[in-house]
């Protein structure tokens, strides 16, 4: 069954209203880090925000995604709510997974988010696994694989792409290019910067799209999402990005250039939608300034939950480090 | 200053990218900071007027310590946000501190040179029964000194020389060692048993009539006579606990437990007591009360007991509640005569009364087979001309 | 018993076919594991009889099918992975430990994986030093999973049903040596635990402590033993995440000497973790004489015969570090 997106104006406020709520959940987080309220690492989607939100609208309920280290933007397209999103980065009970994750290892069941890895292209195997199952099931499913140009490197992205192609696993590899592996520049990892190309010398068919246009990426994915579930095995979408921020808080981010970072900032996703919606009259100042508003409203609820959440009991320490059963 | 990772500590401020008075918006960037990963702007998180800037250039700042003073400008358009919102939610408690889970054993010091090497079977075993292990030889891996070895030296121990004297805190320790271990290990259970001597006492006052005086019986005979048949008719009190399991007395030996003058307490065998005529019996008893207070005991008199008897004596307590003398099964006590009111038919009238307590090991016998010892016993005292 | 002969091979082969025919959710993927048969023989025939849905051959990609086994088994089907050798599960360390072994705890309980992976393991084939290794330990020192190490028939037949209905995972190791092995096969068990070490064979003298490919030379080393007077207990520990040290103790016990065989090298091996959970508990006041354990030497296996054997524990050395705890020269 196809799914086309409908460009109608609530489509079009959605995206933009998820896209501006990932950006103040973002900025808020940077706060917190740098007042000590969230710890360890912390990795955030600053920029990237279209690519999140392009390809969690086109995916369905029963889909699967598999995200990485940087997945609030995935978690927040996804639906999780900021709530136990924040709780979880304040490694509180009422996390999502009761603190024991943190900002890297975010995991929800009912909506089928597999993390939140922290093994660059770890996740890649699992969700070959999650479709496999799917496939083997009879399900007309998809698993949505998120993963930065960095995992391209490793054997991990070459071993499943080429399983992926052999078995048809019904896999959507997305991957976020966003020019830098922590520090270092893609050709200077890359003897073949075109990531796209390296899918499909396993055969896997691919497109290259600008992850700063969140409409091109809600696109190709119903494009890829549609051959997967017709049965033409897994698809591949390069997605050109920038990171905004350092790869972690702790970064002096002494591999790139500040008018660079600022050059991108201007054509970032958000800018560059809202500037389209309001030049071509789909939104108006005051229709976003409220969509501003409600985001900043729900991260100040979420850190409100966050602050007066309470702690795993130690007691509990080694609960669910087996299982009794498999969970419903 | 902010913190930006978890072994950052401090940084130095290097620029100010504002001064007093300037506005700024959430995101603008109001200075940087060095740190040992290179140069890190500071932004700030809500739209606000710079008030202060407190610190100078050049100066290091440890994290969380204040930079600049700022005035929110913003109007709370939601629920205010943090940082100028005052703690309205009472903070949450810190993280539970972690307990320690498990004892992390302190290090154990070098071995003096001077300590023996013994298998901790072994040095548990010497304890119990009192041999020091200085002195032994080792015959196990590194030249410890195992468990066979202090088995050989607990058979080997020469009886008390006839030297008139003993040592009675090396005695107090043995009791107290066996003692102990026998309150820590047997789960004892006690019974009692309240038993009329008026039979017995008669019949003895009648028989002694006709004895002469160096084969008058005591009390002390009657009572171990009729325990020792009793036990032969209850095996299941006589014997050993070792190694798990219960291994039956081959013989009643009835050790005796004999109070020694300095304070000391010796429980030496009477051999098969059950065999014995009431005469040959107490012509033994006072032998071996003479033997103990004189140190003349025979090792077997010491190893062979199968059960232990203690009586009280006159002017004494009522009942004792004897400790097992381990590895035996059982121990029993007998308190003071008494005269006590004794229904009889339906009559009330005064008897000498002793109360009989037993105490035994539960892993081995249980209240029915302790009950049945009891009640043997009181039979056969009730029936004296058949002991 | 009056049951069939048959090889340990034979019985792993019985157990996968049995566990496909009656599960839907399980199959078995692994390099050449359908048309060269396995590496070992152990899938032989298998994927003519139950179809390449069932039997997957996989590339040589062990952190991608590995770590494809958990996402299955995330997404509800009860894979059995299989690893051709302990030595290859290195490249799929990454997927075992740090997902196989964290996602139910990571998650907060949300998510199990009931993935089994089995792998063949030990030295013993003049294989060499990169494919001799006997890493079963390292896997133990791993909260998250369960490692099993069935050495007799019965359990090479019947520990993947179990396996396979554990909600966590398992990793079965199964020792080259003991592919050829033949037993009889009780047809009145048709299920075993895998919770309990088993006492293979009753003593008095002397505890011996084994697992997996050890066991025969242990079993065989009390034999010697019994001609010398020296009646020996031998402990089958079958599981070694978690141990069973409930039976290793009560055997030391009554025993109070214990020597432990674990082909893995002994610096920081699964035998120093077992005897230091005996020199930390009660047990410690029953012994009667150190601790002991046989272990492989440590060095990389060598190729030539006499050197391998060299340096894998032997029936002769078990002997010898019995005999030296109760009768010291």
């Amino acid at each position: 069954m196809s799914h086309k997106p409908h460009l109608d104006h609530a489509h079009l406020l959605g995206l933009l209203g998820t896209m501006i709520r990932i950006r103040a959940f973002e900025a808020k987080c940077a706060e917190l880090y740098q007042r000590q309220k969230i710890r360890g690492f912390l990795h955030l989607y600053d920029g990237e925000e279209a690519i999140s939100t392009g390809v969690m609208t086109a995916l369905g309920a029963d889909d699967t995604v598999v995200a990485t280290y940087r997945e609030h933007g995935q978690a927040i397209a996804r639906g999780i709510p900021m709530t136990v999103l924040m709780a979880e980065l304040y490694g509180k009970l009422e996390g999502c997974c009761r603190g024991r994750g943190g900002s890297m290892h975010v995991f929800d069941r009912t909506r089928r988010f597999l993390g939140g890895n922290a093994i660059v292209g770890g996740g890649l195997p699992l969700a070959l696994g999650v479709a496999l199952a799917d496939r083997m099931r009879g399900k007309a499913t998809a698993t949505a694989c998120f993963f930065g140009e960095g995992a391209v490197d490793e054997g991990e992205f070459h071993e499943t792409l080429n399983l992926a192609a052999l078995w048809k696993a019904p896999v959507l590899f997305v991957c976020e290019n966003n020019l830098y592996s922590m520090g270092t520049p893609l050709a200077v990892a890359e003897a073949q910067t075109d990531i796209r190309a390296k899918a499909a010398s396993y055969g896997i068919p691919g497109e290259t799209v600008d992850g700063m246009d969140v409409i091109a990426v809600e696109v190709a994915a119903t494009r890829a999402l549609d051959a997967i579930r017709a049965g033409q095995g897994p698809q591949f979408i390069e997605c050109r990005t920038y990171r905004f921020r350092a790869h972690s808080m702790f970064d002096a981010q002494l591999y790139r250039a500040k008018d660079e970072v600022e050059e991108w900032k201007a054509k970032g996703p958000i800018a560059r939608f809202r500037g389209w919606l309001e030049r071509s009259g789909l939104a108006y100042d005051d229709e976003v300034l409220r969509l501003e508003q409600a985001a900043d409203a729900e991260v100040a609820a979420a850190v409100e939950f966050a602050e007066a959440g309470t702690w795993e009991p130690i007691e509990d320490l080694e609960r669910f480090v087996t299982m009794d059963e498999v969970p419903a | 200053m902010p913190s930006l990772g978890a072994d950052m500590e401090s940084a130095i401020l290097v620029e100010w990218s504002v001064k007093p008075g300037d506005t700024l918006r959430r995101g603008d960037i109001i200075g940087v900071v060095e740190t040992e990963k290179g140069a890190i702007e500071i932004e700030v998180f809500e739209d606000c007027v710079v008030e202060e800037l407190v610190v100078a250039v050049g100066t290091e700042v440890k994290v969380d310590g204040v930079l600049a003073r700022l005035r929110g400008t913003r109007e709370a358009a939601a629920p205010a946000t943090a940082p100028a919102r005052p703690a309205v939610v009472p903070p949450p408690a810190a993280p539970p501190a972690a307990a320690p889970r498990e004892p992390v054993p302190r290090a154990v010091p070098p071995l003096p040179s001077t300590r023996v090497r013994a298998s901790p079977a072994a040095r548990r075993e010497a304890k119990a029964r009192g041999i020091a292990l200085d002195g032994l030889t080792g015959s196990g891996v590194y030249g410890a000194v195992c468990l066979a070895d202090v088995a050989r030296a607990a058979a080997a121990a020469p009886a008390r020389k006839p030297r008139g004297g003993f040592d009675p805190a090396a005695m107090r320790r043995a009791i107290g060692n066996a003692m102990s271990r026998s309150k820590r290990e047997i789960p004892h259970y006690y019974l009692t048993q309240s038993i009329s001597l008026g039979a017995a006492l008669a019949w003895l006052a009648r028989e002694n009539e006709s004895r002469p005086v160096t084969e008058r019986l005591l009390p002390a005979a009657l009572l171990l006579k009729a325990t020792a048949l009793a036990l032969a008719r209850v095996p299941a009190l006589n014997g050993f606990f070792t190694d798990g399991e219960f291994v039956a007395g081959k013989g009643i030996h009835i050790g005796w437990a004999v109070s020694l003058r300095g304070g000391g307490l010796i429980a030496p065998a009477l051999h098969d007591a059950d065999r014995l005529s009431l005469t040959a019996l107490m012509a033994k008893l006072r032998d071996l009360v003479q033997r103990a207070r004189t140190g003349g005991l025979r090792s077997s008199e010491m190893m062979d007991p199968t059960i232990t008897v203690t009586s009280l004596g006159e002017r004494s307590a009522e009942a004792v509640l004897p400790i097992i003398y381990p590895p035996q099964v059982a121990v029993i006590g007998f308190g003071s005569v008494n005269e006590r009111p004794w229904v009889d038919a339906g009559r009330v009238a005064p008897q000498p009364v002793v109360v009989a307590t037993l105490g035994a090991d539960h892993r081995v016998s249980d209240g029915h087979r302790g009950g049945q010892l009891l009640a043997e016993i009181d039979h056969h005292l009730q029936h004296p001309e058949a002991l | 018993m009056s049951g069939e002969v048959i090889t340990y091979r034979e019985a792993v082969r019985r157990a996968i076919r049995e566990a496909i025919q009656r599960d839907p959710r399980v199959f078995l993927m692994g390099e050449d594991v359908g048309r060269y048969g396995g590496c070992y023989a152990v899938t032989k025939g298998l994927l003519e009889e139950l179809g390449e849905d069932r039997i997957r051959d996989t590339p040589l990609s062990e952190s991608a099918f590995v770590g494809a086994g958990i996402g299955a088994a995330m997404a509800g089907m009860r894979p059995i992975v299989e690893v051709m050798t302990v030595n290859f599960s290195l490249l799929a360390l990454d997927q075992i430990v740090n997902n196989a072994a964290t996602i139910p705890h990571m998650s907060g309980g949300q998510f199990a994986v009931p993935v089994v992976i089995r792998m063949a393991t030990g030295a013993g084939k003049q294989l060499a030093a990169q494919h001799s290794h006997s890493l079963e330990g390292w896997y133990a020192h791993v909260p998250g999973l369960r490692i099993l190490a069935p050495a007799t028939i019965e359990d090479a037949r019947h520990m993947l049903g179990a396996a396979l209905a554990d909600p966590n995972p398992v990793l079965i190791f199964e020792h080259v040596m003991l592919y050829n092995l033949e037993g009889e096969l009780d047809p009145a068990v048709s299920a075993v635990d895998i919770a309990r070490a088993r006492v293979r064979r009753a003593g008095r003298d002397v505890t011996l402590v084994s697992y997996g490919g050890s066991l025969g030379k242990t079993l065989a080393a009390a034999e010697t033993l019994a001609a010398d007077g020296i009646e020996a207990e031998v402990i089958d520990l079958r599981v070694l995440r978690p141990l069973d040290m409930a039976t290793v103790e009560a055997s030391v016990a009554r025993t109070r000497r214990c020597v432990i065989v674990d082909e893995g090298w002994r610096s920081g091996s699964l035998a120093a973790e077992i005897g230091m959970r005996l020199a930390e508990g009660p047990a410690f006041f029953e012994l009667d004489a150190p601790l002991a354990r046989v272990c492989s030497a440590e060095v990389p296996i060598p190729y030539a015969a006499h050197m391998e054997q060299a340096a894998l524990p032997q029936p002769a050395t078990i002997a010898a570090t019995a005999r030296g705890l109760v009768k010291p020269a």
